[in-house]
């Protein structure tokens, strides 16, 4: 089991290192200079900036050397500096990581936990009302855009309720405070969480045919123990990896979602980097994003060998 | 009628007696803001996302009578300075500055401040200043001396009426001489009656009251904070349901405001011209832009009337540099503007007159110019570079949009790395000294088109030292009509736009000529 969880762990490394030299060479083969570019979205004007730009980046050394120097300021937590907002790139990125990992965990779970449960019930009750009801919810916000569904939700707020569930650094009840991230984390999950109910569903609908379960039912176990204990431990391995791939998926959502809710988090201040050519900032902020994606690939890695014996025991 | 004008005066009274005794102290003003401003040095840039948040941390020499609504020479009033004087000769302005004021880090602010401001604004000494987009303003100031801790003196090379309105604008508050460049753009320090707290990048903006503003018994709100919403819809529905208390100005289309006062009636809104006019930016240094018939075709293919019913059912104003009157106090009579030719109702006559310059210089159906309008990549600019392309199809141009992100735009505008753009900018004061000087003086930094003009130039300096307003006016026009005759950089339109409050909000005064101003917010207060 050590050398499976080793081995993983091997394996991110060896994909973060991949990721790293990606992020690295593509920001530099982008048309322009990088130090022209930061120079005029800065709106410096005294020549002499950008020869200090080229200088702090490290622009006149040998890529090699560069990417070194970059990997090793990651290391020791130095993340360069933000020449737009004029302060180290850390004290930016920071204070949106918690807002962006609280809003990206629980959009997760609600999606977890109500795809799951909708996915049993509609392979339970295949073709049944209940079934039909549950796949076409599942299509329609498998296929609304989340910029759309995001102000849908607002409106309906404001329109039934009079209260508008924004970002609020200090919301005023506790109730304010569960909307606040409720709801946005709601809408950003419902995509995913349609995506898990309809592969819960085939999935489960493929086990529940298989011979065991039909052994079980026999043995005289309730219908509960049958599709929960039984099916589903079986039905569930690839949702676990579909988790893994949404998890990537889930910030493009989250730049639409946060630029909506006016979320304060990492995704929409990547946007704006992007936008304002911030490189030192959408340098790291790409590879952050990578190492979450890896990270969560790794824990689902691991899941496996919890829910699936045959695997652990493989390994 | 009698009776009407007796009911008025009572009514008037009642408000002013209302308003003399009710202001509460506290609170804090939630305010909308549209966009990421760039830094929080109002010296260093020229947008209103700067200048509306931070204006309040700073001090000028001199304002605009913050009470009245218009924005003009003869209501400027006392700042940091308590009084002015001229020589005879009008080429001397001294200002006697106020005693016992102190920065908001609590040191004495001094005449060493002010000449440190203007030195530097001027470009007479070399500063940590990224930018300097209004140095031109102060071309006229040949040196300043000062004269002991709390006396100024300004040193003109020509007599300068309108100096004043200059000093008084938004964008000429008073820096400390020992804060760096640098910190000024995080961490501005000021004499004003709010203090920075914090400019969180993409997320909000905050200010607190200076308990120690030299204002007695200002400001009355204990704290200003602006969060920055950039997407329409969701400031929207904020504001409707009372989030804040008032948005970022003219941050509403006339459409958005209906929609907001069709959701909360009990808002109010004003809507003004915002000092932001749409402009055809062509690169004259760039073939074949060069040419001179070329540009005048371009211009004569514009239909003013057309932008301003698709972008704003007829609200926007059409003029020349100056703003269009009523607000405006430059612009040109509706007789005058139909002898400029462009502008006259008859469009058709203007595009066949571009349609036969273009085909005597071999242009024609079969043979159209291609070129690409490069414009901002946002709703504002888009739309109106889209009529812009379908208007040039008129006189044979085969144009294309080319939207670059704000970034790239500004680059782009700075290095005039463009052939045709569609272009919206912000002229901060009704004043013809800073429109011309700002906008089309040979080598000035916003003189995006490189338009040179020296004959010209002896008039924006003859205009400048006149002293009679009608014959400045007369002057004034005929510039302005050169302007667009040689296609400098044609005006399209005026814009016009909304700031909405919730009754709350007690003292917002609006100028009615210009969103660069009154945004100090010493005198306004919550009724919560």
């Amino acid at each position: 089991m050590l050398d499976y969880i080793l081995r993983r762990l091997a394996l991110m490394v060896l994909t973060l290192f991949g990721v790293s030299v990606a992020i690295f060479l593509l920001l530099r083969i982008v048309p322009g200079n990088i130090a022209d570019i930061l120079f005029d979205s800065a709106g410096m004007i005294d020549p002499a900036e950008k020869q200090q730009i080229t200088k702090d980046l490290g622009l006149d050394l040998p890529l090699v050397e560069q990417y070194a120097r970059w990997i090793g300021g990651l290391a020791h937590g130095d993340l360069g500096y933000s020449y737009v907002s004029e302060k180290p790139v850390l004290d930016e990125i920071l204070p949106r990581i918690p807002i962006t990992a609280r809003l990206a965990g629980l959009a997760l779970l609600f999606a977890v936990c109500t795809g799951v449960p909708f996915g049993v019930i509609s392979a339970v009750r295949q073709n049944s009302w209940l079934d039909y009801i549950l796949r076409v919810f599942s299509l329609l916000f498998l296929s609304m855009p989340s910029f759309w569904l995001g102000l849908l939700v607002l409106m309906a707020f404001v329109n039934w309720f009079g209260i508008l569930p924004i970002y609020d650094k200090a919301p005023p009840t506790w109730g304010a405070f569960a909307l606040m991230l409720g709801v946005p984390a709601a809408t950003v999950g419902l995509r995913s969480s349609a995506l898990i109910m309809r592969l819960t569903r085939s999935s489960m609908l493929e086990v529940l045919r298989q011979d065991y379960v039909r052994t079980a039912r026999s043995k005289g176990l309730s219908e509960g123990a049958v599709t929960f204990v039984h099916a589903l431990r079986n039905a569930v391995l690839p949702v676990i990896t579909t988790i893994g791939i949404e998890t990537a998926f889930l910030f493009g959502g989250l730049i639409v979602t946060e630029t909506v809710f006016n979320i304060p988090g990492v995704a929409r201040f990547l946007v704006e980097a992007i936008r304002w050519r911030d490189y030192p900032m959408v340098q790291n902020l790409v590879m952050f994003i990578a190492v979450i994606v890896v990270m969560v690939n790794l824990i689902v890695d691991i899941a496996y060998m919890f829910v699936d014996p045959r695997i652990r025991l493989r390994a | 009628m009698m009776r009407s004008r007796l009911w008025l005066a009572v009514a008037c009274l009642l408000a002013t007696m209302g308003s003399a005794v009710a202001q509460k102290q506290g609170g804090t003003l939630r305010v909308t803001h549209r966009d990421n401003p760039p830094s929080a040095s109002v010296l260093e840039e020229a947008t209103i996302s700067t200048l509306m948040p931070f204006m309040a941390v700073f001090n000028n020499l001199v304002v605009f009578d913050p009470a009245t609504r218009e924005n003009r020479l003869d209501r400027v009033v006392p700042d940091l300075a308590t009084s002015w004087a001229l020589t005879d000769d009008d080429r001397t302005l001294t200002f006697q500055l106020r005693d016992g004021v102190k920065w908001h880090d609590g040191k004495p602010f001094t005449s060493a401040d002010v000449k440190c401001t203007f030195d530097m604004l001027s470009g007479k000494v070399a500063s940590k200043m990224r930018k300097n987009p209004h140095k031109t303003w102060w071309f006229n100031v040949k040196d300043i001396a000062t004269d002991g801790d709390d006396k100024v003196v300004f040193h003109l090379n020509d007599p300068q009426p309108s100096i004043m309105a200059l000093f008084a604008a938004g964008f000429s508050p008073i820096y400390p001489c020992h804060v760096p460049a640098a910190e000024m753009r995080t961490h501005p320090i000021g004499t004003g009656p709010f203090k920075f707290v914090e400019f969180k990048q993409n997320e909000s903006i905050k200010l607190v009251r200076n308990p120690d503003y030299w204002k007695p018994g200002r400001p009355y709100l204990d704290a200003i904070e602006y969060t920055i919403i950039p997407n329409r819809a969701t400031m929207l529905l904020a504001m409707a349901t009372g989030k804040f208390d008032l948005t970022f100005t003219s941050d509403l289309t006339p459409e958005l405001m209906k929609s907001l006062q069709e959701q909360a009636p009990e808002t109010q809104c004003v809507l003004q011209p915002t000092g932001t006019q749409g402009n055809l930016l062509v690169n004259r240094e760039r073939p074949p832009f060069d040419n001179e018939q070329i540009r005048r075709a371009m211009v004569l293919s514009i239909d003013r009337k057309a932008f301003s019913d698709i972008l704003s059912r007829g609200i926007f104003d059409v003029g020349g540099v100056d703003l269009p009157p009523p607000e405006g106090r430059w612009g040109w009579s509706k007789e005058f503007m139909e002898t400029v030719p462009g502008y006259g109702a008859d469009v058709e006559k203007s595009r066949d007159e571009g349609r036969r310059i273009m085909k005597s210089l071999g242009y024609g159906p079969d043979n159209m110019l291609p070129l690409k309008v490069s414009t901002r990549n946002i709703p504002d600019y888009r739309d109106a570079a889209v009529i812009l392309i379908d208007h040039l199809k008129s006189v044979y141009i085969q144009a294309e949009l080319e939207p670059l992100d704000s970034s790239v735009w500004y680059a782009r505008l700075a290095r005039k790395d463009f052939s045709v753009g569609m272009n919206i900018q912000g002229i901060s004061i009704d004043d013809p000294d800073a429109t011309f000087f700002e906008n089309y003086l040979c080598g000035s930094e916003r003189n995006y088109t490189s338009y040179c003009n020296a004959d010209l130039e002896k008039k924006f300096h003859e205009q400048s030292q006149m002293k009679d307003l009608d014959a400045r006016r007369k002057l004034v026009w005929d510039i302005d009509k050169t302007l667009q005759m040689d296609a400098a950089r044609p005006v399209v339109f005026h814009a016009k736009a909304a700031t909405c409050w919730w009754p709350r909000v007690h003292g917002i005064n609006i100028a009615m000529n210009t969103i660069y101003n009154h945004w100090r917010f010493e005198d306004v207060w919550l009724d919560q």
